[in-house]
């Protein structure tokens, strides 16, 4: 599902240049569940812009579902998110002025998506993460693990063909992060894909597989738990 | 994103931080409120201008003859006779003649009265009521009857308001008060009702002018102002084949320049007022800048998940057009409130130009998309992943 083959990203120019992705071939398959695991400045985090479609990369090609998107302009990749990733972010990202559910809601709301559908699909991603009660709450009323659990519904509700989590226990206590860890487990075994940026080994071993990148290079792809 | 949920969704966002809101939409108020209170000011000024001059009469003509180097003339008969002929258009005609004379009241002589010979129509010409007596009457005129109709100011300063029967002197020929009229202006020495009128007839023997040459025309309607004129020219060009001889003018033309100047008063002073809603424009762009800034997060947060450039830009453009746009409803209504208190305060008639309302709000929206449109830009071009990182 996912192709990514010889990836550099490179940011600067001559001597000052910096590659923060040096050469990146990966493959990840429907119902895989990959943690990518590196410390800061390792370009792990520009690995996730790529795969996410928030950036595209200097060389190389990047397939999502077949799809070229390494060349796609600003509106193209916009639509390749909305329709195809959802996204988990360290800090949730909620939109605080919004309601639990209209913050679900809104990237049906730039897929064009009818009122009545819009708000049943909506009701349904907060139920799977338990918290349909809440959904007239605003943000800043939950807590930080309800408040991810949110997020993870917002990301669910476009019914994407990959979630992107980015260091989603970051912000969490261990608790809650394993909460939060169990429940993407759970989604991996219904059978969503599920990619995991992380600097945290302990929380990388509940991935299925683990690709561990340095400088910009994978220096290991191992498999993780069974 | 439908215009109806960016609506809502600015309208949010404005009563999320009301003070600033209010602020931002102060420039707009204040320009539009400007806009409608002037534009109100000058029609009420304008109208109860051209009520004066209805007063006066619109229906009037002037002609005055001059007839230098020329032996053909026009005397009173040709005229009345052209005025009959033409009654569709003419309603009354009459002589006017200045006598240049001081009348004496006993040993009193008034140096500022002024004497016009004129004919019985003559009242109904100007619309003047009589206090007492009668106005000049057709066999007045026709035996040259030495009777006369005063002003109120004279009756009150020689005949201690009482001078019907009573006599005085114009040139040594004494002269019957028959009528006094009622006040024009202020009974003053020099004004409007410091005045004789005198049958015609008599005028000019007093004036020593052989020949008539000034009247006064009133048309049967304000419509036939300009055809009475082009008549009455057509008529004088046939005697005297040049069109230097008369003049003929109504006072229908002074009023379209009075009209002509207020239109220009009008883009005046709108033009000031516009400026005022200029900077409030200028006042919103800065706005939605720093609010831009202050939402990179969110912004990063919607691009992430899918918004387009288009939808960043609309939401932007909508909150900056809703922000004007509520202003300038409160400024309508401002100015609407204002303009009735001032223009009862000036004593001049309310009325408010609903084009001036529309014109006002019109551009008040406006000014709100074309001076949102730069910060829209701004934010709809923002590359999520920094923006994601602002805090």
């Amino acid at each position: 599902m996912i192709e990514l083959k010889d990836i550099y990203k490179i940011y600067g120019d001559g001597e000052g240049e910096i590659r923060a992705l040096d050469g990146v071939s990966l493959n990840i398959s429907g119902g895989e569940f990959v943690a990518i695991v590196g410390q800061s400045g390792s370009g792990k985090s520009t690995c996730m812009n790529i795969i996410g479609c928030l950036d595209v990369p200097t060389s190389g090609t990047y397939r999502l579902n077949g799809t070229d998107v390494s060349t796609m302009k600003d509106d193209e990749l916009a639509a390749v998110r909305n329709k195809m990733i959802g996204f988990i972010f360290q800090q949730y990202n909620l939109i605080p002025k919004l309601t639990v559910k209209e913050n679900v809601e809104l990237p049906l709301i730039y897929r064009g998506m009818p009122a009545k559908e819009r708000a049943k699909r909506a009701m349904e991603a907060l139920e799977m993460v338990g918290l349909a009660d809440r959904c007239t709450k605003m943000p800043s009323m939950l807590s930080g693990g309800q408040q991810q659990r949110v997020s993870i519904a917002r990301a669910l509700a476009g019914n994407p063909s990959l979630l992107l989590a980015d260091e989603p226990t970051g912000a969490l206590d261990s608790k809650t992060g394993r909460e939060v860890l169990e429940f993407l487990k759970k989604l991996n075994e219904q059978g969503n894909t599920i990619v995991m940026i992380t600097h945290d080994n302990e929380i990388a071993k509940e991935a299925k597989r683990i690709v561990r990148i340095q400088d910009g290079k994978i220096i290991s792809d191992e498999k993780g738990r069974e | 994103m439908g215009i109806k949920q960016a609506f809502s969704l600015a309208l949010k966002s404005l009563m999320t931080s009301k003070m600033r809101s209010f602020l931002t939409m102060l420039g707009i108020i204040i320009g539009v409120a400007a806009v409608i209170i002037l534009v109100s000011l000058v029609n009420g000024f304008k109208s109860d201008m051209l009520t004066t001059f209805e007063d006066m009469g619109l229906n009037l003509i002037n002609v005055n003859i001059f007839a230098r180097g020329s032996n053909r003339q026009v005397d009173v008969e040709d005229m009345y006779e052209f005025a009959e002929e033409n009654s569709d258009y003419i309603e009354y005609i009459s002589p006017t003649v200045t006598v240049q004379a001081a009348p004496k009241f006993g040993t009193d002589t008034a140096e500022s009265t002024s004497i016009t010979g004129v004919n019985e129509d003559y009242v109904y010409i100007q619309n003047y009521e009589l206090t007492s007596g009668r106005f000049l009457q057709y066999m007045d005129v026709q035996t040259r009857q030495k009777s006369c109709v005063i002003g109120s100011y004279l009756a009150e300063e020689y005949f201690d308001g009482n001078p019907v029967g009573q006599s005085f002197k114009i040139n040594g020929s004494q002269f019957d008060v028959v009528g006094v009229l009622e006040e024009q202006a202020d009974s003053t020495e020099g004004s409007a009702d410091d005045c004789i009128y005198i049958p015609y007839t008599l005028a000019r023997t007093l004036s020593r002018m052989g020949t008539v040459s000034s009247y006064i025309v009133y048309a049967r309607d304000k419509e036939l102002v300009d055809p009475t004129i082009t008549l009455i020219k057509n008529y004088l060009y046939g005697i005297f084949s040049s069109d230097s001889a008369y003049r003929v003018m109504a006072l229908a033309q002074i009023v379209d320049t009075v009209n002509e100047l207020m239109g220009t008063l009008t883009v005046i002073l709108v033009g000031i007022a516009g400026i005022s809603l200029l900077v409030g424009g200028i006042g919103i762009m800065n706005i939605m800048l720093v609010s831009v800034t202050e939402r990179t997060r969110e912004i990063g947060i919607r691009k992430s998940i899918g918004a387009k450039r288009s939808a960043i830009m609309s939401q932007f453009v909508v909150e900056a057009a809703t922000t004007s746009a509520i202003g300038g409803i409160i400024g309508i209504v401002l100015g609407i409130v204002a303009s009735i208190v001032v223009c009862r305060l000036m004593g001049i008639g309310v009325s408010i130009s609903v084009l001036s309302i529309i014109v006002a709000f019109g551009v008040s929206a406006g000014i709100g998309i074309m001076f949102g449109y730069f910060p829209a830009s701004k934010a709809s071009k923002l590359n999520p992943i920094e923006a994601l990182r602002h805090d």
